[in-house]
């Protein structure tokens, strides 16, 4: 197998795991108002996420360097094509890691309520917009040998949008299924009602995108042509039934896992579709970034694959580690008495 | 303005930011680390107070250095395209290794230690920190060997319109990294040596928590002595090193105009670029600057004249840099060793003369490192690779002044208002002083529940 093609698997995975963890700090944070009512209970909601949220966020840095280490052309135009857009992402992860650090820094209510808006509004802004910048990818993007012929404003298109509203959806079912597993009392309660029911709505928004995925992309074409791939989107569809019946018969930490191959195969299925592609050219093919025409030299993906085989899968072995030290559900009491949490 | 002006300014004005966090990061977390070892080896109670104060005011300053070091790997894309285009592929190669040999483990191993001190055996716990400040340091270095290849550039060769790599381990063993790597770090551990001794001495004026913040200032200021001269040792290197592979650079630090063989070094000296000249020059100390560049007193050194004026750096920045960067770099030995004498006498909290000039050295590492900074990239110019690509022909074709004006106004006021908020928080929980000792508490908390 070329090079190319391992490291756009590697990308491909760099991105499916990123949205698997992040996406539920994610769903977390724009629940937490609405699961979370007094100030412990919200302290509950942050500190479930707070040991493991940093070491997530770094799976994003990661499918970033990636990206300019093994598709520099595609990392460059991508980056400056999607200026304004990468740049409101850009600071709200910025807002939302301090938020954390900073919000139980001081005991005034205003200060803590100014933090609660600003955790829901940089963990809303991120889910979306990624969200929007992954459906205009599908879709492809207007640039020639000109160079781009888009806006930000032109990236708010309806299947950019559509796609926007299925990660926020994905990420709030992630993230109500994380609190209802890692929370006690009224907080458990009020995440896995609200887990029951965005499901529908998620349901109905999913079904929305694979039927208009066919008509605004090309997706579905490199499945037509190998149809044993139609496997990844199966897995998709079965997580998705498989959140509904493991929650209904009280098997929450499987609904938890069975978001996640949600997760995970949805991406997939995204990237496969695009193969050999990693930004379309909504105007000619000829001016799409293929891994062909936007990679580095075989020698430097030779190193960066020697790197990613020995690190990779001891990054993977220390994060399992740091998610089994923490496996215990987070209790107001223990929050309340220590003072290292956030 | 336009684009590459506003970009120029935006890049700098963010990696400055973000340097704001990273040298006590670099440093305190090895004091932190040290401190948790002491405790568990000992058992004394003060040393986990200790670390549990110092590493309250890291995390403040930790979560402010992270969220800025993303912005800096978004910008090379973002701004600066036609150069992530050129040099991708071996520039991209040592940052997508830091974040996956580095960044992982310092952002994983800082959540274990933040929620895990009661999750976790004690030892496990420090052994906790100690990764994080390895990994905080690993990090510095694959980010110092990318910029050290920006500076002196091994490895590759020009191939299909670009810079290919073709040799990595010329990226990995490239001196200019290593020594621009030790210069940073030693660097870092002088701001965090006197950011504790600062911190302690504002204690210690005050008479509050004597033992534990003189046994603080006690191991920062053996620190902070064996760092600053490690900071002038690697200091002295690196220039040697300046002088052989960036010319221009070194002509600019020293206001050089005409090429001599064994010149001078005028302790007094004011350019004046204009006129290609310096207006003052006195106090000449014979051979001192061939021997200062190429530890050789009868060497040539080259004048800004050698070279085309559209390949000189600003001259006056890069100069007074240079100049202040140096006295500040020997004032720190010099306070360093006062410091690290009177930490040794039993009466340190008495010598209130020295304590008030430790609190108000506080700041001047910070003051250092950025304009060591400041004379590194600078003094780089005109060129964003040294000798191979111009700044100006890296910057975004796709992006135009308007979007970086925006952008440039925007990072002002969030990183304004963050940098107010770390300050603030900084400063309050700095005053606060260590919590209650924990017996203490628990026996108070025993009472209330009877």
């Amino acid at each position: 197998m070329e090079f190319q093609v391992v490291w756009f698997i590697l990308w491909g995975v760099l991105w499916a795991v990123y949205f698997m963890l992040d996406g539920f700090v994610f769903g977390a944070g724009i629940l937490h108002p609405f699961v979370a009512k007094s100030d412990t209970e919200r302290r509950v909601v942050i500190n479930s996420v707070g040991p493991v949220w940093d070491g997530n966020q770094v799976w994003l840095i990661t499918a970033g360097g990636a990206t300019f280490a093994a598709f520099p052309t595609t990392y460059a135009l991508m980056f400056s094509y999607l200026y304004s857009a990468l740049l409101i992402i850009l600071f709200a992860l910025i807002v939302r890691g301090v938020t954390f650090e900073f919000r139980g820094k001081s005991e005034s209510g205003t200060w803590r309520k100014a933090f609660d808006g600003a955790i829901l509004l940089s963990s809303f802004i991120p889910a979306l917009l990624f969200g929007v910048a992954f459906g205009n990818i599908f879709q492809g993007l207007p640039m020639d040998a000109q160079g781009y012929h888009g806006t930000l404003l032109s990236l708010l298109n309806p299947y950019g949008l559509l796609t926007g509203v299925l990660f926020v959806l994905l990420f709030v079912e992630h993230g109500a299924l994380w609190l209802a597993n890692k929370t006690e009392g009224q907080v458990r309660g009020r995440a896995s009602g609200l887990a029951a029911s965005v499901w529908w709505a998620l349901l109905v928004v999913a079904v929305l995108f694979l039927a208009y995925t066919k008509f605004a992309t090309a997706l579905y074409e490199n499945f037509l042509k190998s149809p044993a791939f139609f496997a990844v989107p199966a897995l998709a569809v079965i997580g998705l039934i498989g959140i509904k019946v493991l929650q209904s018969t009280g098997r929450t930490l499987g609904a938890f896992f069975s978001s996640c191959l949600t997760i995970l195969m949805v991406t997939f299925t995204g990237v496969i579709g695009l193969y050999p592609n990693l930004i379309p050219s909504s105007i000619d093919p000829r001016y799409s970034l293929t891994i062909f025409n936007s990679s580095s030299s075989a020698y430097t993906l030779k190193i960066m694959t020697v790197v990613a085989l020995l690190f990779v899968p001891v990054v993977i072995g220390y994060q399992i580690w740091a998610y089994r030290v923490f496996r215990h559900r987070v209790v107001p009491e223990e929050v309340v008495k220590d003072r290292h949490a956030y | 303005m336009d684009a590459l002006m506003l970009s120029r300014l935006q890049f700098a004005a963010t990696a400055a930011f973000h340097f704001i966090f990273v040298p006590l990061t670099l440093g305190l977390s090895l004091l932190v680390a040290y401190m948790e070892t002491k405790y568990v080896r000992t058992g004394d109670e003060m040393y986990l107070r200790m670390t549990k104060f110092w590493g309250k005011l890291f995390l403040i300053n930790f979560a402010v250095g992270v969220v800025t070091g993303i912005t800096l790997e978004f910008q090379f894309g973002m701004n600066w395209a036609e150069y992530s285009r050129y040099v991708g592929d071996i520039f991209g190669a040592p940052l997508a290794i830091e974040a996956t040999v580095a960044f992982f483990l310092e952002s994983t191993f800082i959540g274990l230690w933040i929620f895990g001190w009661n999750r976790l055996p004690k030892k496990i716990h420090a052994l906790s920190i100690w990764l994080v400040a390895i990994a905080t340091n690993l990090s510095a270095l694959w980010i110092l060997l990318a910029n050290g290849w920006m500076q002196k550039p091994v490895g590759y060769v020009l191939r299909n319109g670009r810079a290919e790599m073709v040799d990595f381990m010329a990226l990995v063993t490239n001196s200019y990294g290593w020594s621009k790597f030790f210069h940073t770090v030693f660097s870092g551990y002088v701001v965090a040596a006197f950011f504790v001794m600062g911190v302690s001495a504002y204690h210690l004026l005050r008479k509050s928590e004597v033992r534990l913040f003189k046994s603080s200032f006690r191991s920062a200021a053996t620190l902070g002595l064996v760092a600053s001269i490690l900071v002038f040792i690697t200091g002295d290197f690196h220039a040697v090193e300046v002088a052989k592979v960036q010319p221009t650079k070194f002509a600019a630090m020293e206001a050089v105009w005409d090429t001599q063989k064994a010149a001078p070094y005028n302790l007094i000296v004011m350019p004046d670029p204009a006129n290609e000249r310096n207006t003052v020059e006195a106090l000449g100390v014979p051979k001192m600057l061939s021997y200062l560049a190429f530890h050789d007193g009868n060497a040539e050194v080259r004048g800004l004249k050698d070279f085309p004026k559209d390949d000189r750096p600003p001259v006056t920045i890069t100069f007074l840099s240079f100049r202040v960067m140096a006295s500040l770099g020997m004032l720190f030995m010099l306070l360093g060793l006062v410091a690290f004498v009177a930490s040794r006498r039993d009466r340190l909290e008495s010598y209130r003369g020295l304590l008030r000039i430790m609190f108000f050295a506080l700041f001047l590492p910070y003051l250092g490192v950025q304009i060591g900074w400041i004379l590194a990239e600078v003094g780089r110019q005109p060129w964003i690779v040294y000798g191979l690509l111009r700044t100006s022909d890296a910057v975004s074709k796709a992006v135009d002044g308007t979007q970086v004006f925006i952008s440039l106004v925007g990072f002002t006021l969030l990183y304004g208002f963050l940098g107010a908020i770390g300050i603030y928080l900084m400063v309050k929980y700095a005053k606060k002083g260590p919590e209650e000792d924990l017996s203490v508490l628990v026996s108070r908390t025993r009472a209330q529940e009877v």
